[in-house]
Formats: C-alpha cells, structure tokens, sequence
C-alpha cells in the first residue's frame, strides 16, 4: 500500500527557529497517526504545515501523490479540528456543519441530508438549531469533529482534538474518535502532547523532540522498545540504570550496573555492538516487589542466575490508585526507583506497608537497552 | 450576579460616584436641548418677543419644498458619504488588523493623524488640494494640458470629498476593533473547510465585523448629517445641507422657533438612525 500523506525532508523556520527540522514521514490511508512530544516540539507546525496554513522553507508534502506544497489550504483535500474548535460564532450548529459544502456549492437537498447524517454520527441530532455558544464542551467538540468530517476529506487533522476538555468526557471523546474513525475508514492525524491518548488511540505514534522525529512505531514498540532515553522517558514512566557490558552473547548479556552495585542478565544480546555506555530501561509495572525483613534472602528472578537483577531497597511512598499502587522505593545508594503492582484481589494493597525493606527486581526479559 | 457590586443595594456609593456628571448633563444639555425644543413649538409675536403657543406650524413649514428638498439632499450627501467612507474604510481596517504586528501601531497613527489638526484648516487644506489651481487640476494640468481645470470646488463632489475625509477616521477605528478582536482561527477555518479568501471576507469577516460596521456607519452618518463647516465652506450654492439652514434661521432670519424645528427634525432623524443602527444587546440566550 503506497502512502497517502508522504512528508519528505520538510524544514520549517520562524526566524531563528527551526520549528520543523528536517522531517521525512510517511502516513498510509486508513490510519490514525498520532503526533506526540512535549510542548514547543513542533507538533503543531507540522499539522499546520499539512493543513497549509504554514509553507516549508525546504522539502516537500505530497497528499494522494499529488504535490500539496504550494497549494493554499483552501485548495487541499484535508480538513481541521481546531485545538479551541474555532466553530463560527455567528452560525449555528448547522450553518457551521455546512459552511463546508455551502461554499462547494453542494445543492441544499443534499446539504441539509449529508448535515443530518453527520450530526446523527457524532450524536448532536437535536441540537442543529443551537448557536454555539449555547453548548457544553463537549458538544462543541462534536461540531468541530461534524464540520470536518462532513466534507469525507481524505485526511482530518486534529490539534489537541480532546484537551480542552475534563478527565471523564476526554475519555468518553477518546472513545467515540477511535469508532469514528474506523467506522469511516479516514485517515486521522492527531497532535497531543498526551501520551496515554496517543497510546489509546493510535495506529502508529511519532514521537518529536525540537523540531525532529525521534521514533515512529505503533505504541507498543514506542512503549515496549523505545528506542532512546528521551523516549522511553516521555511515554510512559521508566526506571534506568547505567551500565557497561560485561558479556554480550546473542542468546544472553550481562551488564554491569556500578551506581547499584550489581549485575543485570539479559535473555538476548544488547544488538549494541562496541557501545561502552548504556542504560537499561526497567517499565515499573515489569519490577516486581518482594519481602526483606527479618533478614529474608534475595529472591531469583526469572531467567536469571542469582544474584542478578535484585535491589535491596525501602518502600517510602505508596499511592493507591485503585486498580494498582504505585511504590516509591529507595535503593541503598539513595536513588528512588518506581514499582507498580497491580491490586488483583482486595487485599493486594496490604501487602506492603510504607518504610518496608523490600527486594526489587525484574525478569532476564523485561529491561531494554538503549545506547542513547 | 455574586460578586458583583448591585447598584440597587449600595445606592450612596453609586449616586455620589454619578451625582455630578448626571447634573452637569442636566444641566447644560438637557436644559438647553428642552429650551430649543420648546421653542419649536413657538411663534414669533414680536420683534423680540416669542410666545410658546403648541403650534406645530413650524414643523409644517419643514416639510415646505424647499427645505424638505434641503433635508432630502443632506441626507443624501451624508449617506453617500458613509457609502464611500465604508467601501474605502473597511479595507484600510482590514489591512491595518492584518498587517504585521511592527506595523500596527504607525498605521493607526497615520488614520488619526487628521484629528491632531484643526477642522477649518484641514477644510482649507482641502480646498487648497481642490480649487482650480489645486493640486489635483495641475496634476490633471500636467497629464492633459488641454483639459479645462476640472470644477471640483464649490460642489457636491466637493462636500463628499470633505465629509469623507473628516469622518474617515470614525469608520476606520470601531470595524479595526472588531477585527482586531476576531478570532483568527475562524479565518483559518474557513479556509480549511474550502472557501476562498474572498468568500470567508463574505461569509466570515463582514458578519463578525458587524458590530464595528454598524458603530461606524453610525459614528459617519450622525455628524455628517450635521454638518456645518464642510458644506459651507467647499460647497456650492446648491449644496448647502440642513445645518447651513438652521444657522440662517437663528443668525441672519432671526426666525428661532423655525431655526428649532428644523434642528429638532435633525434630531429625530439621528434618533431614528440610532435606533435602527445602535449595538444591540444579544438577546438573551436559553
Ligand atoms: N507563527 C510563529 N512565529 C514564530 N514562532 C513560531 C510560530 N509558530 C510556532 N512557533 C515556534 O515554533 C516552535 C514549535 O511550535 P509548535 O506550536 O509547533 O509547538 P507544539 O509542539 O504544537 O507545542 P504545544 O504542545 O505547546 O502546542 C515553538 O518554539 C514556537 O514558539
Ligand atoms: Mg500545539
């Protein structure tokens, strides 16, 4: 399947800075493409460099094979969910859903019909005759969704689509995007700087840093195997330590983790040939907890020979989050490492107590090497 | 509203903050305005005596030709006046709300500018750019020799002219306002969602401009209606407008209670144009 949004190269300045550096990317049809980083990354730039609000200083954008470089947004076969939904005021929910095919000159009959059907879509049938400033959140959010979805363009781009709204409805929202979007078959592009949204609703995430894509993959492998720190911290939380490698066999490694005093095995080879330095990623909810006092001996972990793969530590914080407890732990040295255990009956949660010495440890096959 | 200070119930702070600006409009414009309007209702029973008497004959008398044809060509120049104050004025707004941000500021200044300089001598000026030897007819001198100098002075087009140029200013700065208060992402919408730059003007910026539009249209019309120094001075004889006749009748006719009738007629028209172009509150929504 060839690609439907192909990016190649594009750089965007504004003055001195590179807000858009050097991307290359492409989006096949039919997918929700999340585009994620931390504020100022450049997310948005690059939506609107799409949407053709903004122009590359260098590269190209081309959407269904066609050139979209130069061709002013009016012109191009995407339409915009605005991050402050910018629904026109002065209309009503209808005129808004419409404007689109007005301005097309798609006869009224058909207007007033393809208007009905998208608003029965997103669940705003009653509301046609509401000015907008005479809905909640929530409903305007759907309008803004309507009013670009209406047009059946070949690619919506969302700006933060669910940020201006609270927990419980963005969660409701997070739902009813991932059935929209499957149940026409478009092809989403959505900026966020929210990664569990992106987790949720994503086929495929490109995480940015300053300007520049870091890591492009499904939010598995960006969760699973991120590929550098940076990601591996913005998705998700992560414990790291850093190491060196003391045996690196294809079917094993061992790493030596001076600033914990121990050694860490792994069940496959770092892949990091010659790379002195590295750091092994640990997810929190891949660590598990065991009891220490009373002089208890180090448990072996899965996979590993003894010795490996275990911290002495004490529980300082604990939060209870209902469906898990988070552990705030701290090692010998001082450093605080994260555990998450899942509460699986009622009385999970009181298994540990906080200033409890624990053991730490995780599986041959839960850490991730990162050269970066 | 909580929280907010209730007029009703903290009366003292309130009429002690309003008590001397209410007298002062009591009392030198509602008592001078009541006197006028008074005196439309009068005859003149002397030579220096007038009788409030409830007579509407001076009202009837407005409606003589020659002064409803007066009032008739005033508010035809004032309105032609807005007409093309509004079609040169919206786009200077428009260009100036969207011209980059360093630029703002000066070109605001450069609307203003006229107001910093007299009215008489900006009307002189003009009539300096517009007589004969004026600078337009030297430049049209200078193009086509032949032509005879174009009688642009002492004229309609001259009024037109003058009161465009005085009241520009008031058209410019209420729709730069409200286009300078517009969300730019609505423009931006409109674009995405496949109009062109001409119809989301259309469809998009005239609408939201509304308000500025109709204040503007407002703040032209008025004191255009009620000109006295631009027709008397760059018009001819037969564009006098309805306040060159008033101050006849109070100066030179010595005929005041008419003089008041004909100026009350001025008011009830700006009233009428208040009441159909004035910003009117939203209606209160569900
Ligand atoms: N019109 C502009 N003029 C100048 N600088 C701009 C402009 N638009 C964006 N920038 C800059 O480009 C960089 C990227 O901005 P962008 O809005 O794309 O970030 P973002 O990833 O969407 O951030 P956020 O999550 O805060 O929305 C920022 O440093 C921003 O200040
Ligand atoms: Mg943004």
């Amino acid at each position: 399947m060839s690609a439907l949004i192909e990016i190649e190269g594009v750089t965007k300045r504004f003055g001195a800075i590179v807000a858009v550096d050097d991307v290359t990317l492409n989006i096949a049809e039919g997918e929700f493409f999340a585009l994620l980083g931390p504020s100022g990354c450049g997310k948005t730039t690059l939506l609107r460099l799409l949407a053709g609000f903004e122009t590359p200083n260098v590269g190209r954008i081309r959407i269904d094979g066609r050139d979209q470089t130069r061709v002013p947004p009016h012109r191009r076969p995407v339409n915009m969910v605005f991050q402050s939904y910018a629904l026109f005021p002065h209309l009503s929910v209808r005129g808004n859903v419409e404007y689109g095919l007005k301005v097309a000159g798609v006869p009224p009959a058909e207007r007033r019909r393809r208007v009905d059907e998208v608003l029965a879509l997103v669940q705003l049938e009653g509301l046609a005759d509401r000015m907008p400033d005479q809905l909640s959140g929530g409903q305007r959010q759907r309008v803004a969704l309507a009013r670009a979805l209406v047009k059946r363009p070949r690619v919506v781009l969302l700006d933060e689509p669910l940020s201006a709204l609270d927990a419980k409805l963005r969660e409701e929202l997070r739902f009813e995007l991932s059935r929209l979007q499957h149940h026409l078959g478009l092809t989403f592009v959505m900026v966020t700087h929210d990664q569990d949204e992106a987790l949720a609703l994503a086929t495929r995430c490109a995480v940015m840093h300053r300007g520049a894509l870091v890591q492009v993959g499904t939010p598995a492998e960006l969760y699973e195997f991120p590929a550098s720190r940076l990601v591996a911290e913005f998705i998700g939380a992560v414990n790291l330590f850093e190491g060196r490698v003391i045996t690196d066999a294809p079917d094993h490694a061992v790493i030596d983790l001076p600033g914990e005093g121990i050694r860490a095995w792994l069940d496959h080879g770092t892949g990091l040939p010659g790379v002195p330095r590295l750091w092994l990623a640990v997810r929190p909810e891949k660590m598990e907890l065991h009891k220490r006092a009373g002089g208890r001996p180090a448990p072996r972990m899965e996979g590993t020979p003894p010795g490996h793969n275990v911290l002495a530590g004490t529980i300082r914080e604990i939060a209870y989050l209902g469906s898990e407890s988070v552990f705030d732990v701290e090692l010998e040295t001082g450093r605080r490492v994260r555990v998450i255990r899942p509460n699986l009956t009622h009385w999970d949660q009181e298994d540990f107590g906080r200033d409890e010495p624990v053991w730490l440890g995780w599986h041959a096959e839960a850490a991730v090497v990162l050269a970066r | 509203m909580r929280g907010r200070t209730d007029w009703r119930r903290e009366a003292g702070p309130f009429l002690a903050l309003i008590g001397l600006p209410l007298a002062w409009f009591l009392l030198l414009i509602l008592v001078p305005l009541g006197a006028v309007w008074a005196l439309s209702f009068a005859i003149n029973t002397g030579v220096a005596s007038i009788e409030v008497t409830g007579t509407l004959a001076n009202y009837a008398r407005t409606l003589e030709p020659t002064y409803l044809g007066i009032l008739l060509k005033s508010l035809a120049l004032a309105g032609l006046a807005t007409l093309v104050s509004l079609g040169l004025g919206f786009p200077v707004a428009l260009a100036i709300a969207f011209a980059p941000p360093p630029w703002r500021t000066p070109l605001l200044v450069a609307v203003t500018l006229p107001f910093w300089t007299n009215l008489l001598i900006r009307t002189y000026a003009l009539m300096a750019v517009l007589r004969d030897e004026g600078l337009v007819n030297r430049v049209v001198a200078a193009l086509a020799p032949d032509l005879a100098p174009l009688p642009l002075l002492y004229h309609d087009v001259a009024v037109v002219v003058g009161l465009v140029y005085v009241h520009l200013p008031f058209m410019v700065l209420p729709i730069f306002a409200a286009l300078d208060r517009m969300d730019r992402s609505l423009i931006e919408a409109s674009l995405d969602l496949g109009a062109g730059p001409l119809a989301t003007i259309r469809h998009v910026v005239l609408p939201l401009a509304g308000p500025g539009i109709r204040a503007g249209v407002l703040l032209t019309f008025v004191p255009a209606l009620g000109s006295y120094l631009v027709p008397d001075l760059l018009g001819g004889p037969g564009s006098q407008m309805i306040a060159n006749v008033i101050e006849r009748q109070f100066r030179r006719a010595d005929d005041w209670p008419f003089g008041a009738a004909l100026a009350f007629v001025l008011v009830y028209l700006t009233l009428l144009a208040l009441a159909l172009l004035a910003p009117r509150r939203p209606a209160a929504r569900a």
